[in-house]
């Protein structure tokens, strides 16, 4: 069997195993939606965001929060999904099993990527359709939109996955796991505009937040799902999406010669 | 290769870890289709050993063919021919029994059938359930079917049978005397003297990191350990007598006596006495070395 073949059978056996994991369901998958939730009824008494001085315009809650959302289930699926996943299995013997058998480690990548790319599509379907029917959030209409969402959101689902490999080298045993990945990922959310407006933060911050990979993609979903009257509280005052495409391209790469540099079965003689 | 028929060929192994020397020159063969059993103390370097010859660990010195490969180079095709049974695991286990076999039974270019293999192991009633609900020993025969999944020409049992009851102890033995049957190359460690009794051709003895003794399973430590022993009792206490003509020396006690002794013993050394002989005195040997160092 050949290593593409074997890699979507991998797939297949590590989204079953996913949906198993009570803690992953929740912490994981349904996160972004409980938070949408939480976020729309909490601050549903506020009123509208960017709203005109009439009284026209604006927008609901529900729909300001949803890109970041969006964004934020990106990176959880990716990043916190992997890095915990994959230091978890070295800590267990499982990675130490597979490497005594003759499964290729592309395999296990494939394996390990398409768990994410199927789960975080079901999770954004579903964050979408909650967003729709039950906070009555409208979707964007224009195709050319949804081109961009395609491409933010394959990119950035890519170079999070590739970014959780290779974080998942640094917890030193499978238990530590996520005590270590889960705060990096909780404090890139509250300084990319997930959790609060980035239009609010300072402007060393934003430059802070700018290094990494989730402020753009948040920003580029924001250029999908608010409307454009919304671009001229981005840094620049546009919606920057060339800096979208660079800044994750770069992580890419990185992330997919970390991974590649540093992923080992075992460690060795530990 | 210059012996076609080893399967695993030691030469002059060294392991070191710093200052601390693991293995410190060991050496041995394993024939095709031989079960070798390694034995020793804790802490003698036999999952050392054997994590070296199974690719997941680097030797210091030395040289180690396995199936013909360098361990430290070998490619999937290798991997494809071996199965490892580690010492522990401790896998979540969220998927079930045939699940899993099924699975690790598409990494293998020939698979052995999975309802076989489990029925093998004794599993049959818990294909279904997960992994995660089974009990120590059941998780074990487990590790077991996964390590034969893949029909492996030479087989790695590291501590096998921990945890079993005696009767899963008895069913193992008898799986493993079939893929014996099979030809399957089969290195073992373990705790248990009798197992390695029951299912080795030869053994080895491994002592701080020394091979201090080899041989054919029934022959190991040499004649001399295994001369019978005639224990009895009388008035003056305990009495133990070596020799080669227990049926004499019994005949004679009697003869002497006049009557049936007391606690009338003939025993023949176990591999477990004989091993545990070689060990101590081993062990003696090095505490005298040491004290002459100092």
């Amino acid at each position: 069997m050949n290593t593409i073949a074997l890699g979507v059978t991998r797939a297949t056996y590590e989204t079953r195993v996913y949906f198993r994991q009570s803690d992953t369901i929740f912490f994981t998958f349904l996160f972004p939606i409980v938070m949408l939730s939480i976020f729309s009824v909490a601050f549903s008494a506020t009123g509208n965001v960017g709203t005109n001085a009439d009284g026209t315009g604006g927008i609901s809650q529900a729909a300001f929060y949803l890109p970041g959302m969006i964004a934020a289930g990106i990176l959880l699926s990716g990043v916190q999904n992997l890095a915990v996943d994959i230091a978890v299995e070295r800590g267990d013997g499982t990675l130490k099993r597979l490497g005594g058998t003759p499964l290729p480690v592309l395999s296990y990548f494939i394996g390990k990527i398409g768990q994410v790319l199927l789960t975080s599509m079901l999770q954004i379907g579903l964050l979408l359709l909650i967003a729709r029917f039950a906070f009555d959030v409208e979707l964007p209409t224009d195709g050319d939109k949804w081109v961009t969402f395609a491409w933010v959101y394959l990119l950035g689902i890519f170079t999070s996955a590739v970014l959780g490999i290779a974080l998942s080298r640094i917890p030193r045993t499978g238990k530590s796991a996520t005590a270590v990945i889960i705060p990096i990922v909780l404090v890139l959310q509250f300084i990319s505009g997930v959790y609060l407006a980035f239009s609010m933060l300072p402007e060393w911050l934003q430059n802070v937040a700018s290094v990494f990979p989730l402020k753009w993609m948040a920003q580029g979903m924001r250029s999908v799902f608010l409307p454009d009257s919304f671009a001229s509280q981005e840094q620049g005052g546009e919606w920057g999406l060339t800096g979208v495409a660079i800044v994750l391209v770069v992580w890419l790469v990185v992330g997919l010669i970390a991974s590649r540099l540093t992923f080992r079965w075992i460690r060795k003689d530990s | 290769m210059t012996d076609s028929s080893a399967h695993v060929r030691v030469r002059d192994i060294r392991k070191t870890y710093g200052k601390f020397t693991a293995l410190d020159g060991v050496s041995f063969d394993v024939a095709r289709g031989e079960t070798f059993a390694l034995l020793g103390p804790n802490g003698a370097g036999k999952s050392t050993l054997i994590e070296i010859l199974e690719g997941y660990r680097d030797r210091t010195g030395g040289d180690v063919s396995v199936l013909g490969v360098d361990p430290q180079h070998g490619g999937l095709e290798w991997k494809a021919k071996l199965g490892i049974v580690l010492q522990s695991t401790g896998e979540s286990g969220n998927v079930t029994v045939h699940e899993q076999l099924t699975h690790f039974a598409r990494f293998y270019p020939n698979p052995r059938d999975v309802d076989e293999t489990i029925a093998a192991v004794g599993l049959t009633s818990k294909a279904k359930t997960r992994i995660k609900a089974l009990s120590g020993g059941q998780r074990r025969r487990v590790d077991v079917a996964l390590g034969v999944i893949g029909r492996p020409e030479l087989l790695f049992l590291d501590e096998p049978t921990t945890g079993f009851d005696p009767e899963a102890r008895h069913e193992f033995w008898e799986l493993i005397r079939e893929l014996k049957r099979e030809g399957t190359t089969i290195l073992l460690t373990t705790h248990y003297l009798d197992e390695a009794a029951q299912l080795g051709d030869r053994a080895g003895i491994i002592s701080a990191g020394r091979l201090i003794e080899i041989g054919e399973i029934n022959e190991i430590g040499g004649p001399a350990a295994r001369v019978p022993i005639v224990r009895w009792r009388d008035s003056g206490g305990l009495h133990e007598e070596r020799t080669s003509e227990p049926a004499h020396t019994v005949a004679a006690l009697f003869a002497r006596l006049g009557k049936e002794p007391d606690g009338l013993e003939v025993i023949r050394p176990s591999l477990e006495s004989v091993y545990l002989g070689l060990v101590s005195a081993a062990a003696a040997s090095a505490t005298d070395l040491a004290k002459e160092l100092a």
